[in-house]
C-alpha cells in the first residue's frame, strides 16, 4: 500500500445521509455499538443499531444544577455536550459480581467472574471522556494490579471520538487540555460538518489506528480535501471560543494543599448535600464498596462491588468511626483529590473538564469556583483540621 | 420442625400492614426457606398465634398507645433478635404527624366519639421503647433488603445494609436525575438508600419514605426545591412517611422562619 492510498483511507468524508454505512462497517467488523441516544429527557449512552438511534436534531442546555434537552434548529447528530450518562458504566460497571461461592458436593467452590463482552465500539465519545478513559486506564489497567472487571471490558474496545461543536456552559475541557477536539486514544476521530445545510451535512472521518482503518476502509466515502480539513478546524476553534469556564492549573495542586484549612471548605459544606451525585457522574471517579450478597435459596454467596462515594459517611469508616465525619472534610477530600493529590498518585489531574459534576449537582455547586476561592489564598480562620472539628 | 429450627414471629403495631404484605410477597423465596424457619406467629398471613419465646421477631408499626408500649416491651423480652420494619416502626410513620400537632384536636375532627379513644400524644418508633437489633426502613420495606436480613440471620452473619443516600443508588441504577433534568422535586439527596432509587426510575421524585440519610442538609435542599415549587409544597414533601425523623422534622421550623 502506498502512502498515498493510506492517506486516502485515513481521511475520508462521509455524507450525513450515508452515516449508516459507518454502523454497517462497525457491525461487519464485529463491533456492537454503544453511543448517545435520547432517553428520559436526556442524552444517555445506550446500544445503537443505526443512525436512527442517535439524538439527531437534539441539543442540551447545561448550567450549574440544571440540564435540559432542547430541540436544535438543524439535524446535527452530535449537537450536544457531555451526555447525562457516562461511558464509565460500560467499562467500570456500577454493580459487578467479583466472584460467586457455592457449595458443590459438600465443598465450597469459588467461581471467578469471567464475563467478557468482547468487541464493542464507543461511538461519539468526546475529547473529555476520551481523556477520562485514559485516566481510568492509568488507575485500573496500568497499575501493579490491573482490575480484572475493567480490563475485560477495556480490551477489544474501539473508540470513535467526535469533536465537540456545541459545548455547554459547564464545560472547561480547554483548561484541562482534553477538548474540544478528539485527543489521543481514539481509533477513529470524527467531525460533523455543516449540519445546518442538508446538502452539505457530512462527517470527516480520520482513522488513527489499524483497527480504525479496518472500519473506515469499508465505508463508501470520498477522500477529504483541504476545504474539509479547514471546516473541521473551524468547528473546533468555534467550540473552543465558546467555552467560558476555566481552571488555572498552574500551581493549583500546591495551592490546594496549602489551603487545607481554608474557611471556604466550611462555606461550601453549608450548601453541599453530601448526596454523592458529583462523584457518581464523574467519568474518572473509581471508588467502590465491596460486600457479600448471600442467596440462601440458591445456595450461593456473591462478592459484589458497587460504586461508592467519598461523600458518604461510611466511605472513610474505620474502627471507631468515620475519618471524615464533617461534610466540609468530605467536600475537601473530593476537590483536592481531583485537582491536587491525583497528580501525586497518578501524574495527571483527576479532572478532565467535562462539567458533569457542576450540571448534575442538585444545588449547583461549581467545583471550579470552590477551588478558585481556596487557591486564591489565605483567609485562615478556624479550619476543618482533620475533619475532626465538628459533628463527629 | 426440629428443635433447632428458629421460631419466628411477625408482629404488628400501629401501621397499614403494607410491610407484612412485602413479606408475603416474598412467597417464592419464603417457601424455599420454609424448612429453615418455623413461623409461629403471623396474624396477617392467617398463620398460627403462638406465644414466645421467639428466636426472631419481625415488628411492623409504631407505638401510639400505652397498651402497645407495654406489648412491645413484653415482645422484646420474648425475642432473641428483634427486627423492626418500615417507616412506622423505624420513624413513627405518617401517623407521627400528630407529634407536631394537638392529638385531641385531630381526634375530634376525625371521630364521632373521641372520648372512646385511649391514645398517646405521640407516635414513636420501636427503638424509642426497646433495643432494636436491625432496622429496615421504607414505606413499605424493600423486598430485597428484607430477604437479605432473613438470609443473613439464617447464616448467622450481621446483615449488610447500605447507608448510601438515594442519589447514589439512583446514579448506580443509571437513572437520569429528575430534579436536575426535569425540575421534579426530589428528596433523594437527603434520603437514606435501600430502595435502589425506585421512584426516580419511574420518573417520580423521591418522597423520602426511607427517612433521613446519614448526613442531612435539609436547609440547602429546601432552598433548592423552592426554585420549582412553593414553600408549602416543599414542607409537605418532607412531612409524609418519616415526618418526625430527626433531620426531616426540622423542616417545619424552616418554613416558619422563612415562609
Ligand atoms: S471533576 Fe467534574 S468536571 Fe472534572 S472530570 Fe469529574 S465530573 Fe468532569
Ligand atoms: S457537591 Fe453537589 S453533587 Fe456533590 S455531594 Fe455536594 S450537593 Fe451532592
Ligand atoms: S433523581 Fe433524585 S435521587 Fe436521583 S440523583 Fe436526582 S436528586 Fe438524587
Ligand atoms: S425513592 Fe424515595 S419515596 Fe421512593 S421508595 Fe425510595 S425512599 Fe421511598
Amino acid at each position: 500500500m502506498t502512502s498515498q492510498t493510506l492517506a486516502e483511507i485515513d481521511r475520508v468524508v462521509l455524507p450525513a445521509a450515508g452515516l449508516d454505512d459507518l454502523f454497517d462497517s462497525l457491525h461487519a467488523e464485529g463491533y456492537p455499538v454503544l453511543g448517545p441516544t435520547v432517553r428520559d429527557g436526556a442524552i444517555v449512552i445506550g446500544p445503537i443499531t443505526s443512525s436512527d438511534d442517535l439524538p439527531r436534531g437534539w441539543g442540551d442546555e447545561q448550567d450549574a444544577g440544571v440540564y435540559r434537552l432542547v430541540r436544535r434548529d438543524d439535524d446535527a447528530y452530535f449537537g450536544f455536550a457531555a451526555p447525562a450518562g457516562t461511558w464509565k458504566r460500560h467499562l467500570f460497571p456500577a454493580h459487578s459480581i467479583l466472584w460467586r461461592a457455592r457449595v458443590v458436593r459438600g465443598a465450597p467452590v469459588i467461581e471467578e467472574n469471567e464475563d467478557h463482552p468482547g468487541r464493542r465500539a464507543l461511538v461519539g465519545i468526546r475529547g473529555c471522556d476520551l481523556a477520562a478513559v485514559a485516566v481510568q486506564d492509568r488507575v485500573l489497567l496500568h497499575g501493579a494490579h490491573p482490575d480484572p472487571v475493567y480490563s475485560a471490558r477495556r480490551a477489544d474496545l474501539l473508540l470513535v471520538g467526535v469533536a465537540c461543536g456545541t459545548p455547554a456552559s459547564t464545560c472547561f475541557c480547554t483548561s484541562m487540555g482534553t477538548g474540544p477536539s478528539v485527543g489521543g486514544g481514539a481509533d477513529i476521530a470524527m467531525t460533523e460538518l455543516d449540519a445546518e445545510d442538508p446538502a452539505r451535512h457530512r462527517f470527516l472521518l480520520e482513522a488513527r489506528t489499524d483497527a480504525g482503518r479496518a472500519v473506515v476502509a469499508r465505508v463508501s466515502a470520498r477522500t477529504a480535501t483541504a476545504a474539509d480539513d479547514d471546516a473541521a478546524d473551524a468547528v473546533v476553534r468555534r467550540a473552543g471560543s465558546r467555552i467560558t469556564r476555566t481552571v488555572d492549573n498552574a500551581g493549583l495542586p500546591e495551592a490546594l494543599r496549602a489551603g487545607a484549612e481554608h474557611p471556604r471548605w466550611d462555606d461550601v459544606a453549608e450548601r453541599c448535600l453530601s448526596c454523592g451525585s458529583c462523584t457518581m457522574v464523574c467519568p474518572t471517579c473509581f471508588c467502590t464498596d465491596v460486600r457479600d450478597e448471600p442467596n440462601v435459596l440458591a445456595g450461593t454467596d456473591d462478592r459484589v462491588r458497587v460504586w461508592a462515594s467519598c461523600f458518604e459517611l461510611g466511605h472513610s469508616y474505620l474502627h471507631g468511626g468515620s475519618v471524615r465525619p464533617s461534610p466540609s472534610a468530605r467536600y475537601r477530600q473530593w476537590a483536592t483529590h481531583k485537582f491536587s493529590t491525583w497528580w501525586d498518585q497518578f501524574g495527571t489531574s483527576g479532572c478532565v473538564g467535562c462539567g458533569r459534576c457542576i450540571a448534575w449537582c442538585p444545588v449547583g455547586i461549581d467545583v471550579t469556583e470552590e477551588i478558585r476561592a481556596v487557591a486564591a489564598g489565605p483567609t485562615q480562620e478556624q479550619g476543618v483540621a482533620d475533619g475532626r472539628h465538628d459533628d463527629g | 420442625m426440629s428443635a433447632s429450627t428458629p421460631r419466628v414471629a411477625v408482629v404488628k403495631f400501629a401501621s397499614c400492614d403494607g410491610c407484612q404484605l412485602t413479606l408475603l410477597d416474598c412467597e417464592d423465596e419464603l417457601l424455599g426457606i420454609a424448612g429453615a424457619v418455623d413461623i409461629v406467629h403471623f396474624l396477617e398471613a392467617g398463620g398460627p398465634v403462638l406465644s414466645g419465646p421467639y428466636d426472631l421477631a419481625i415488628v411492623e408499626g409504631s407505638i401510639t398507645t400505652a397498651h402497645d408500649a407495654a406489648r412491645i416491651r413484653e415482645l422484646r423480652e420474648q425475642a432473641k433478635v428483634l427486627v423492626s420494619i418500615g417507616a412506622c416502626a423505624t420513624a413513627g410513620g405518617i401517623q407521627a404527624l400528630r407529634n407536631a400537632a394537638d392529638v385531641q384536636e385531630y381526634a375530634s375532627v376525625v371521630y364521632a366519639h373521641p372520648e372512646y379513644l385511649r391514645t398517646l400524644a405521640t407516635s414513636t418508633p420501636i427503638s424509642s421503647h426497646v433495643v432494636v437489633d436491625v432496622e429496615l426502613r421504607g414505606c413499605p420495606v424493600d423486598k430485597g433488603q428484607l430477604l437479605h436480613v432473613i438470609s443473613a440471620y439464617l447464616l448467622g452473619r450481621p446483615p449488610r445494609l447500605d447507608s448510601s443516600p438515594v442519589c447514589v443508588e439512583c446514579k448506580r441504577r443509571g437513572t437520569t436525575c429528575v430534579l436536575v433534568a426535569h425540575g421534579t422535586p426530589c428528596l433523594g439527596p437527603v434520603t437514606h438508600g435501600g430502595c435502589g432509587a425506585l421512584c426516580p426510575a419511574f420518573d417520580r421524585g423521591c418522597f423520602g419514605c426511607f427517612g433521613p440519610a446519614d448526613t442531612v442538609n435539609a436547609g440547602a435542599l429546601v432552598g433548592r426545591l423552592r426554585h420549582d415549587v412553593s414553600p408549602g409544597t416543599v414542607t409537605r414533601l418532607f412531612h409524609t412517611f418519616a415526618t418526625d425523623a430527626p433531620g426531616f422534622r426540622e423542616v417545619h421550623a424552616l418554613e416558619e422562619v422563612d415562609p
